[in-house]
């Protein structure tokens, strides 16, 4: 008998159709996968299985009944548990009144019972807890372990992991696919969510490839390879990418080596990022928001300092400058949200200014005259539709992008660091932003383009570098760049 | 923009409006209580005074907490600053028995404002350390003090002649000049309007005010145009403690020449609501800090002459600073017809 089984789902948002006429089945006691890109529709079928969205259309079976599921407390009264990426725990309480909350009996609540019921189920499912441990003092790893024990512990005997090993780290990893494979061992069912290949074929007995929103194909992983599975993620043949070394390129004058950032919780955010940057050349970094390129940026751009390596202008180390500094040393840093990098409630003119400020003052006053006539120039120059005096939140999307870039620009930098810089822009905003970013290339600037949108980066850079859970992934020469080629390395598929 | 200058007046009509409720609950005219709130203080010379003497503590006030405000930092403890810059000007006024009043009076400002700095900064401290919340802290600090000073003047400062819990009588020299003969009107106004000027070309024309005011409206943006947000904030929150200990030193030096624990009538917190109407700017602050001065002197007028309670004041200020926070706010928003 089935432990799930889902026919003919459909569901569309809008024009999107997520799940369209999708078939899954999870037999008792296997851990099946289910694989696919970003926006494949995985989470979406999972949502409908515990009752989170309602399908268009289609049946579920849950041990071989047909069932109706309407919300998250009727799939968990079917015994259908979910862990997701984003813990629902409340931090102040200890882990026993988490794995309770909502689940318990009666008026009166004895701290010594639910501490001693949670520590028997803690030791009958073999996953380890301390009950009286205060959530907020646990690591992400001992959060994911209460939220699996919060779900078992409501006799689950279906349990979903959305993309579970995303907030680990390697060795918590390894903790998680133990403790599964040992409750898989007791009876449990697992579906695990993930768009990694490695840890795929590592854990799970059976896989489904989903791929905008069908079911490319389900196979058995002792009959299948990571190659095979790529190719069915992006539905092409994978055919071998060329790979770069970081540095080569003809004139390098801008090198990051060896930049590592830890985060939270001891998870490297960025780990050993190294490239290098010609006079005259946009240097594409390419991602899936979330796997770094927001602290790349914030490293860059100075506002933090990296835990190891080094960056370099024309040979001089200026790893430990702060952001004044660097524009001093010939970096253009534009911010990678154009509302956080600037002060709203200043005029442009003051934005403009803001950076420099030794620049614009005169016996120990602001030159205000100076302020507003170099905000005149650089208006014209950029074309921006407003006047120095105007407060900057006032401004459109496209104009405030203008001043941010501007601002960097007007230094006549080495270096351009431009992030995300056409996000939320018009067509016309959008058009002359890449201009601009081509004639300062054409101009011998160096230009780091870190951007979310992948034709973007085709479209304008020389070389791309993939950055794939903080780390380079390979880098590409443009002219042999497909979205394929890249969607590829950017999943993480193929590893260098 | 134009809204925003309206902003005050708009808001000094809604409170006439609402407070006018009360008015006629307390079984009086509403019109003939704002006749005696605002136009009998002013049409006599010697009240009319007396709302510039209420005015200065307030001028003082207001501007500390606006330069705090400025740079993002709430300093609700201006209050407790105040009587950290009075009991400076105590020990001073009844130390120095020699001296002349041009080293004195300059000292007691100087002193006055070090320890209003000195009492700002262990909040401030922990703000930029520890990320502790300022309002909670300077708040604290303000009851901190209090019991300080009671302990002061009921120990080692209590007046050796009469017994009373207040401390030595100021020597001549030290005490302010009055401005203008039968008066109470003294040096400190003087000084307050000085500071109007100071602290507006501070914030508006210099390149530090800048980095304060960018630190004040987006810590995110500020950081990023490499302004160190910490120490911006921190020497704002100092300055503004200095600010506000020369309101100590104005009111004990130009009014009571000896420490008493009700030496401020809440001045600390009112400057809050001066800062708030006149909108964060040091002249909007003076013109706030006197239309509160005479508001208050009015409120006397008004018991006296209409038998309502004088806390009638208190009520119109409180409204004032509610409606005026209504308003700054709602501006941000435009009623659309769909």
């Amino acid at each position: 008998m089935l432990a799930v089984e889902m026919k003919h789902i459909y569901k569309s948002f809008g024009p999107v159709k997520a799940n369209h006429d999708v078939n899954f089945d999870l037999e008792q006691g296997e851990i099946h996968a289910l694989l696919g890109e970003n926006g494949a529709g995985k989470t979406t079928l999972m949502r409908i299985l515990y009752g989170l969205y309602k399908a268009d259309m289609g049946e579920i079976f849950i041990n071989g009944e047909k069932v109706a599921i309407h919300s998250p407390k009727e799939a968990i009264a079917a015994g259908v548990g979910m862990v997701t990426q984003h813990f629902t725990l409340v931090p102040p309480l200890t882990v026993a009144e988490n794995v309770v909350l909502g689940y318990t009996n009666g008026v009166v609540l004895s701290q010594r019972e639910i501490e001693k019921n949670v520590a028997a189920a803690s030791e009958k499912f073999g996953i380890l807890v301390n009950p009286s441990a205060l959530v907020k003092d646990l690591s992400v790893g001992e959060r994911q372990r209460v939220e699996i024990l919060k779900a078992l512990y409501r006799n689950a005997r279906i349990l979903i992991m959305d993309e579970p090993t995303a907030v680990l780290v390697p060795q918590e990893v390894d903790v998680l696919f133990e403790s599964l494979l040992r409750l898989v061992k007791s009876g449990l069912s697992v579906i695990f969510i993930s768009h990694k290949l490695i840890e795929v074929m590592a854990v799970s007995d059976r896989i489904t490839v989903l791929r905008d929103g069908k079911v490319a194909n389900t196979v058995k992983k002792s009959e299948t390879n990571q190659v095979e599975l790529a190719k069915m993620m992006v539905g092409r043949e994978t055919f071998g990418v060329r790979l770069l070394d970081a540095c080569e390129t003809s004139e390098p004058i801008y090198e990051l080596s060896g930049v590592t950032l830890d985060g939270k919780h001891g998870k490297k955010v960025l780990d050993d990022v190294s490239f290098c940057v010609s006079r005259g050349e946009i240097l594409g970094i390419a991602g899936v928001s979330g796997n770094g390129q927001g602290e790349l940026t914030e490293v860059i751009t100075g506002l933090v300092t990296p835990t190891k390596g080094s960056i370099k202008i024309e040979g001089r180390d200026i790893t430990h400058l702060a952001p004044g500094q660097l524009s001093d040393a010939g970096i253009g840093r534009t911010p990678q949200d154009r509302h956080e990098g600037t002060i709203g409630d200043l005029s442009v003119a003051e934005n403009l200014a803001l950076e420099h400020i030794k620049d614009y003052t005169q016996k120990g006053l602001l030159d205000r005259k100076k302020i507003r006539d170099d905000a005149t120039t650089i208006i014209k120059e950029f074309q921006i539709k407003a006047s120095p005096g105007d407060q900057l939140r006032k401004l459109s999307g496209g104009n405030m992008q203008k001043v941010v870039l501007a601002r960097a620009l007007s230094r006549k930098p080495k270096v351009l660091i431009a992030s995300q810089p056409t996000r939320g822009l018009d067509v016309g905003a959008t058009e002359y932003v890449r201009n601009r970013l081509l004639e300062e290339r054409a101009r011998g600037t160096a230009i780091v383009l870190l951007s979310e949108d992948l034709d973007e980066v085709l479209a304008l850079s020389d070389r791309i570098a993939v950055i794939y859970e903080g780390r380079i992934m390979g880098v590409v020469p443009s002219a042999e760049a497909t979205p394929e080629k890249i969607g590829l390395l950017m999943a993480g598929a193929v590893q260098h | 923009m134009w809204t925003r200058a309206l902003i005050p007046v708009a808001a000094v009509l809604a409170t006439f409006v609402i407070t006018s409720i009360f008015i006629i609950l307390a079984g009086a005219n509403p019109f003939e209580a704002y006749y005696n709130f605002i136009i009998v203080p002013l049409s006599s010379k010697f009240s009319a005074l007396e709302v510039l003497v209420k005015a200065t503590p307030l001028i003082f006030t207001g501007l500390a907490v606006t330069f705090a405000f400025a740079a993002g930092y709430y300093n609700i403890g201006a209050e407790g600053q105040l009587y950290a810059g009075a009991v400076a000007a105590a020990w001073v006024g009844a130390t120095f028995t020699n001296l002349p009043a041009i080293v004195v009076v300059p000292l007691m400002l100087v002193l006055g404002f070090a320890a209003g700095m000195l009492w700002a900064l262990l909040p401030a401290f922990l703000k930029v350390k520890l990320k502790v919340d300022e309002v909670v802290t300077t708040l604290l600090m303000n009851s901190i003090i209090m019991y300080f000073i009671s302990a002061l003047l009921n120990g080692p400062w209590r007046d050796p002649e009469t017994g009373w819990p207040k401390s030595p009588e100021f020597f001549e020299a030290a005490r302010f000049v009055q401005l203008i003969p039968k008066s109470r009107l003294h040096l400190g106004f003087v000084i307050a309007l000085i500071l109007v000027v100071i602290v507006f070309i501070v914030i508006k024309r210099t390149p530090f005010g800048l980095q304060m005011r960018a630190a004040g409206a987006s810590k995110a943006g500020a950081l990023f145009a490499g302004i160190n947000v910490n120490r911006t904030m921190l020497i704002a929150a100092l300055v503004s403690g200095g600010i506000a200990g020369l309101a100590g030193v104005s009111e004990i030096a130009g009014i009571h020449y000896h420490l008493i624990s009700e030496l401020s009538g809440g001045y600390g917190y009112t400057g809050i609501i001066v800062a708030t109407l006149g909108g964060l700017n040091p002249i909007g602050v003076s013109v706030a800090a006197m239309f509160i001065g005479l508001i208050d002197t009015g409120a006397q007028t008004v018991s006296r002459v209409l038998g309502v309670p004088v806390y009638l004041g208190d009520v119109v200020q409180s409204t004032l600073l509610l409606v005026t926070l209504s308003m700054l706010l709602l501006q941000n928003y435009r009623i659309k017809r769909i």
